[in-house]
């Protein structure tokens, strides 16, 4: 069934838009890191692009992705190999994975933060995570971002604090790269979905969730967005995309993911 | 040749700023009990290398640690290690953050006596710009720059382990090794916390071999310490302890890390430890957490 559900909830629409970053990707690694970005990559695996592949979290490649949620210890876990941590890095650096992460702040070049905010490197304002596999993965591999709340303090005036990713910055563009060795997809947030392929590689807007408006992206956004010609409406999920999620997430998790859990559409 | 020591003589062989390496991953595998050993000794200024978790901020918050290498530090499921939080807001510690494929070279290149492994990860961020000891390099192939990852060279390797003989052979049959076998190459001393000591004849069989993931010789001791990765997980016997995270996490807003010390560790044996968090059949019975 293609016909549009009824009635969905904006977690549902941003878990189908976010799958469709992975639709055409082939072979590679789907690593969805949260609750909806997850739900994005198994829902890609079920649907528009059977060929991804996934890992379980901890130590093993998955054939069919593991619901995120009513499911006991190792049950129904269909393994196809062994994929440790250290493993992973193999994959990352020669390329084959598309990540979907959720970043504390984005930067007008795309860069990222997961680490620190404000202070200094020798005393940070904030402790967060570090800077994780951000580095690595942003200079082998395909990245798209996932953002549960669009605002300013997300989407970052300056620079990001402390920058862990590589982005279209020519300042930091290294001797004997082009920003064609960097591939940053899309960003889903709860406003709209968005890619970098503005006029030289700008943050620009390609659909708005339904009853979201251009001003309000813009009002948001700590730098300036490019708006093209051909804005269109998210395309609200279909009965049988909902009817996969429901699947893959029976307890319904997702529904604690954003506050308030809000309808799908907003007009 | 019989490598058993007891924690206390085990710990012994590190001297104060000391560069010590602990394996495991976040909230998964630490040699906990050799953590709590080193917090009951007099040990400072120690560099520390780990993919950390409580490990890391018990060291901190005890003022045992002068620099950490890291990517993270981590409880997972509460994403912010308290004490490493605190220790760098106060910037009490010095630090080099590094991406966790780097950390892995690193290791590979202190493993296989190398003083760096070329990578691109690191361009472009920040952590070429903060850690000003990182050299970009030319390459004799290309026109690009590189990074030159160096060597992470431990004085000392702490990894805790399911099973092992009197002789060092180490096996970890849960899902994950994560890095404990770079850990161990790249120390010059490795100590080995296990749940279970057995005969050398245990690893005859292929499936028991095929689970020992480095040679005898990077071993150089081995401690009985079964549970001894508690409050983290050891996979399958025990997951991490939720509950216990949950009230460690609380004191670094009440009572502080001197309050979990005393209650838990100081004064107390290991043995003691795990009386006091409810025994070792309780944590045998903590189930594996589902992801």
């Amino acid at each position: 069934m293609t016909t549009t559900a009824a009635e969905y909830r904006l977690c549902e629409l941003m878990i189908c838009a976010a799958a469709e970053t992975f639709r055409g990707n082939g072979e590679v690694l789907a690593t969805g890191i949260g609750v909806i970005p997850r739900l994005a990559a198994s829902l890609a695996m079920k649907s528009c692009n059977t060929d991804l592949m996934m890992t379980d979290s901890e130590a093993w490649m998955l054939s069919e992705p593991n619901a995120v949620s009513g499911r006991h210890f190792g049950e129904g876990q269909k393994q196809e190999s062994w994929m440790g941590f250290s493993r992973i890095f193999d994959n990352v650096w020669g390329g084959k994975r598309h990540a979907l992460v959720g970043p504390s702040q984005i930067d007008r070049f795309g860069q990222t933060n997961i680490s620190a905010l404000g202070g200094t490197y020798e005393q940070p304002k904030v402790q967060m995570l570090g800077v994780r596999g951000f580095p690595g993965n942003s200079i082998s591999h395909a990245n798209s971002f996932y953002v549960p709340a669009h605002s300013k303090r997300v989407f970052v005036e300056g620079e990001c604090d402390v920058v862990c990713s590589i982005g279209y910055n020519a300042e930091r563009l290294p001797r004997g790269y082009s920003f064609d060795d960097i591939d940053i997809r899309q960003v889903v947030t709860d406003l709209c979905v968005m890619d970098w392929q503005g006029p030289n590689h700008q943050l620009r807007l390609l659909t708005l969730h339904p009853g979201i408006t251009v001003q309000q992206v813009i009002d948001n956004t700590g730098f300036a967005v490019h708006i093209g010609d051909e804005v269109t409406t998210t395309v609200g999920p279909t009965i049988d995309q909902i009817a996969i999620i429901a699947s893959l997430d029976p307890v319904g998790i997702r529904h604690k993911q954003l506050a308030d859990n809000p309808v799908g559409d907003r007009r | 040749m019989n490598k058993i020591m007891s924690a206390e003589q085990a710990i012994a062989q590190i001297s104060d700023g000391m560069t010590v390496g602990i394996g495991g991953w976040g909230p998964r595998r630490k040699p906990m009990a050799l953590i709590r050993e080193i917090l009951r000794s007099d040990l400072t200024d120690l560099t520390i290398v780990a993919y950390g978790g409580a490990d890391v901020g018990m060291l901190c918050a005890a003022g045992k640690v002068k620099k950490v290498i890291f990517a993270f530090v981590s409880l997972d499921f509460i994403p912010l290690e308290p004490y490493f939080r605190q220790a760098r807001q106060n910037g009490s510690i010095q630090v080099m953050e590094v991406d966790e494929g780097m950390l892995l070279l690193g290791l590979r290149a202190a493993a296989w006596k190398i003083p760096f492994i070329p990578t691109n990860v690191g361009l472009g961020t920040d952590v070429i710009k903060n850690n000003s000891d990182l050299a970009i390099i030319a390459s004799p192939y290309d026109e690009k720059d590189w990074v030159a990852m160096p060597a992470l060279k431990l004085d000392v390797s702490l990894v805790h382990v399911d099973k092992a003989d009197t002789r060092g052979v180490c096996q970890i049959k849960g899902p994950d090794l994560y890095m404990d076998d770079w850990f161990a190459r790249a120390a010059e001393v490795t100590i080995a916390s296990c749940e279970d000591i057995v005969d050398s004849d245990y690893f005859s069989p292929s499936d028991e071999a095929r689970h020992v993931h480095w040679e005898r010789s990077e071993t150089t001791t081995v401690v009985h310490l079964p549970c001894g990765a508690h409050p983290t997980s050891c996979a399958p016997f025990y997951g991490f302890d939720v509950a216990h995270f949950e009230l460690y996490n609380a004191t670094a807003k009440e009572g502080g890390f001197d309050h979990y010390r005393d209650t838990y560790i100081a004064g107390k044996d290991e043995q003691e430890y795990q009386e006091a968090v409810g025994g070792e059949d309780k944590i045998k019975s903590i189930p594996l957490p589902i992801y």
